[in-house]
């Protein structure tokens, strides 16, 4: 039973790639076998966050239009043997997506027997966004907690339950998981930045994941490894956990308290 | 919070965003799923009432509802104060 799982967000720059090429490689490390599809045509960039840039010979179009198999197309982790990343064409215009073509490519990494398909959407709500989500089975919203990131969620909560296949069918919804990123416990104790509980009380989502603010994030970009490999950084440990109830497991949020400091950090600052 | 937060505090904005927020995203949520010319209807309401009151674009409310096999078009206007007053003379 293959499981079909979109990382999205209406407004950019949130974390959606960031966020799709960990929860892959969190959840493949965990024996699954995982496809995770870049569906930003034109403007491809999982890749780099996958650190696998230089191994791209065939994209997502190129299998669309018969250019190429599947199997050419998809290129292999190096770090964990059951993962595969599927790349954004560069260069076509976005109309190279079709629904059909999309729901051939899944259809085929489903017969391959793959357990989950992460579909990496592009921002806004054009045609690469719609396809992304069209054929989820769940959907993780990414957020940061800021106003127009928000907005913009709820935007795409109201897409996930009328424009998808699940919504058109008028079976079983899509079912949505939310996913707060950039978060600073030191700032929501401050009154600056609104906690979970205010995010989740507006969008009405269960929280999938909390991941903290790190610079840890730009790190993991800069050398193509996935933030979740980092073993060391309060990041990847809230991937994990994320992967943890993504799997259906329950483990408590970690990294949403202010640390306790010593006295002296208390009276200048620190 | 220490003594240097102290006083160079920002002020707490975190509840005005999410009030703001509470608002504007149950504003959308009802407008999704209503005929697309809501919009339409609204600004020319807003033009008709303004001829006779001068109403503030916020203080009109449209709500589309469907309850079982109808269809509500609900309408409300907070008139300002002082036209309220004027309105009851």
């Amino acid at each position: 039973m293959t499981e079909i799982i979109v990382v999205t967000s209406g407004k950019g720059g949130v974390g959606k790639t960031t966020t799709s090429a960990s929860l892959a490689c969190g959840i493949a490390r965990r024996g699954k076998k995982v496809a995770v599809i870049d569906f930003d045509i034109g403007l491809r960039n999982l890749d780099l966050i996958m650190g696998c840039e230089r191994r791209v010979v065939y994209d997502f179009v190129n299998v669309i239009q018969g250019e190429c198999t599947l199997k050419q197309a998809l290129i292999k982790d190096k770090r964990i043997e059951t993962l595969f990343v599927l790349a954004a064409s560069q260069t076509r215009d976005k109309d190279a997506l079709s629904p059909e073509g999309v729901r051939r490519v899944l259809d085929e990494l489903i017969a391959d027997n793959f357990d989950y398909i992460i579909c990496d959407s592009p921002a806004g709500i054009e045609k690469g966004a719609h396809l992304a989500m069209y054929f989820a089975d769940r959907a993780v919203v990414v957020v940061n907690p800021e106003v127009s990131s928000v907005r913009d969620s709820d935007r795409i909560l109201g897409l996930l339950a009328s424009k998808t296949q699940r919504a058109e069918k008028g079976g079983a919804a899509v079912k949505e998981h939310l996913l707060l990123t950039r978060y600073n416990p030191r700032r929501v104790t401050a009154g600056e930045m609104m906690s979970v509980a205010d995010v989740k009380d507006i969008l009405g989502l269960d929280v999938v994941g909390v991941i903290p603010e790190s610079q840890d994030v730009l790190s993991a970009s800069n050398a193509g490894t996935p933030v979740i490999l980092n073993a060391d950084s309060d990041v990847s440990q809230a991937y994990d956990d994320a992967v943890s109830r993504l799997l259906g497991d329950t483990v408590p949020l970690r990294f949403v308290d202010e640390p306790k400091k010593g006295f002296l950090a208390r009276m200048f600052g620190g | 919070m220490g003594l240097l937060a102290f006083f160079r505090r920002t002020p707490a904005t975190a509840s005005v965003a999410k009030e703001r927020l509470r608002i504007i995203v149950a504003q959308e949520r009802s407008a999704r799923g209503s005929p697309d010319y809501m919009p339409m209807l609204r600004r020319e309401l807003l033009e008709v009432i303004r001829k006779y009151v001068n109403v503030d674009p916020e203080a009109i409310q449209i709500n589309f509802e469907k309850d079982g096999g109808n269809e509500v078009l609900e309408f409300s206007v907070a008139l300002p104060q002082k036209a309220a007053a004027a309105a009851a003379v």
